[in-house]
């Protein structure tokens, strides 16, 4: 009984604040490195994931991918592997998961998490050389991973 | 004058023939005499991890190879001839100059680049090139040592390398540097930082990939010092391995300390068999 109404205040308090936002360390990773829930709450928008792809002191995804629909951005990198037709080729729980970080889905990639703040090995503070102290802010925000991930989407074959 | 209207004619043709990256295949020719290996077949101690080595000339643009192909293009070599300076002048309580022990440059070190980092069964320590001629300022001429990665330093071991291009590295691994090589190995296959990073990451798993605007070489260090465009000065290795740890946004060991001499031991085995070749010309 006390159970069910902390269940249902849970519930409305829900509903009053709006979705809440997944913190780096409470995300849920399925067996296969899927990411069900929204990590923000709030549909992600394709055109900041653009932005954030191809800005290289946010997610600068293209260091390292190669994509075509971004051709206008220059210098793509070929690390990983393209990202045409990602869309067609893995779901959106997939895509979440991967960027937040690939390393539940792929163990050895050389991928970084882009959603994790603590367990790393010599940490810094940022590009100082100096030592950071966990947990570090997270290279993106939740709302940038969703909006990543609603660009990935688009990629159709 | 007309050697000099042939080379530029040699270098517009080599301009032509290639892409907009590096010839793979091209081959370094230093001053139309001293000829570099920059492809061989890995060391032993590599264990397969590497089929071939390749030095980080083959991965940079045509215009930046052919700085160092001649001595007149080559940045560096202004050091070297401030270093052949300092050479031949007394320094020290001592009174004494590096010519007075070593006499001829040119003649007398050609064979020494090749061997560092190297152990001093002397002093019971492994030494980089940097290190020894610190302990000889030290030690020999009584002068204060150079600072770790200050100009004149590098300039010296550009000097140093400059009379040893064409010299086969070959870099000792076993007996009393055994451990501090396998020490070397394991940092560098540790990814560290928020970017999870090890050097293989990028220099073995990778090398020829492009990341964004860069070519990714295999990270070799016969080319050092190394005069680079990006900043426009000579630049030791222990310096280059601190910018690539930082960019891991990893917490950064320092130059000189244990770790980084271990991993230069490490990383300098690695390109066993190429030549030396510094100061050598990267971006």
């Amino acid at each position: 009984m006390k159970r069910i109404i902390q269940i249902a205040v849970g519930l409305s308090l829900a509903a009053t604040v709006g979705a809440a936002e997944v913190a780096p360390e409470a995300v849920e990773y399925s067996e296969y490195g899927e990411v069900a829930v929204s990590l923000s709450g709030t549909a992600g928008d394709p055109q900041n994931g653009i932005k954030v792809m191809t800005t290289r002191s946010k997610g600068n995804c293209i260091a390292c991918h190669q994509v075509t629909d971004l051709q206008d951005y220059p210098f793509h990198g070929e690390v990983g592997p393209s990202l045409d037709g990602t869309g067609s080729r893995w779901e959106e729980a997939q895509l979440r998961g991967i960027v937040a970080n690939a390393k539940h889905t792929f163990p050895d990639t050389v991928m970084p998490a882009f959603y994790k703040t603590t367990g790393f090995t010599r940490p810094g503070d940022a590009f100082t050389g100096k030592a950071g102290t966990e947990p570090l802010p997270p290279l993106l925000t939740a709302q940038e991973i969703e909006d990543v991930v609603a660009y990935l989407v688009t990629l159709k074959d | 004058m007309k050697k000099a209207a042939l080379k530029t004619a040699l270098g517009a043709l080599a301009f032509v023939a290639s892409g907009a990256f590096a010839d793979e295949d091209a081959s370094l020719v230093i001053n139309g005499e001293i000829e570099i290996v920059t492809e061989t077949a890995a060391a032993a101690h590599l264990d397969g991890a590497l089929k071939t080595v390749y030095s980080g000339w083959v991965f940079r643009s045509d215009e930046t190879q052919a700085m160092q192909a001649d001595d007149f293009d080559n940045p560096g070599m202004l050091a070297v001839e401030s270093a052949m300076a300092t050479w031949a002048t007394a320094e020290g309580t001592n009174g004494k100059s590096c010519a007075d022990c070593h006499g001829d440059a040119s003649e007398t070190m050609t064979e020494v680049r090749a061997t560092y980092p190297k152990w001093n069964e002397k002093a019971g320590e492994l030494r980089t090139l940097g290190q020894q001629i610190n302990a000889c300022r030290e030690t020999e001429m009584g002068a204060e040592p150079y600072k770790t990665d200050s100009a004149e330093l590098l300039a010296m071991e550009a000097l140093i390398s400059s009379v040893g291009r064409g010299t086969t590295i070959n870099v000792a691994i076993d007996g009393p540097v055994a451990d501090i090589w396998a020490q070397g190995k394991e940092l560098y296959y540790t990814r560290t930082g928020q970017l999870d990073l090890s050097c293989a990451s990028c220099h073995e798993q990778n090398y020829g990939n492009m990341i964004r605007a860069d070519h990714l070489s295999q990270g070799q260090i016969n080319g050092f010092p190394t005069y680079r465009l990006n900043n426009a000065a000579l630049n030791g290795v222990q310096g280059r391995f601190k910018g690539c740890v930082r960019d891991t946004r990893a917490e950064t060991y320092a130059p000189n300390s244990p770790e980084f001499i271990a991993l230069e031991l490490y990383v300098a085995s690695r390109g066993n068999g190429l030549s030396v070749e510094g100061p050598s010309v990267r971006n």
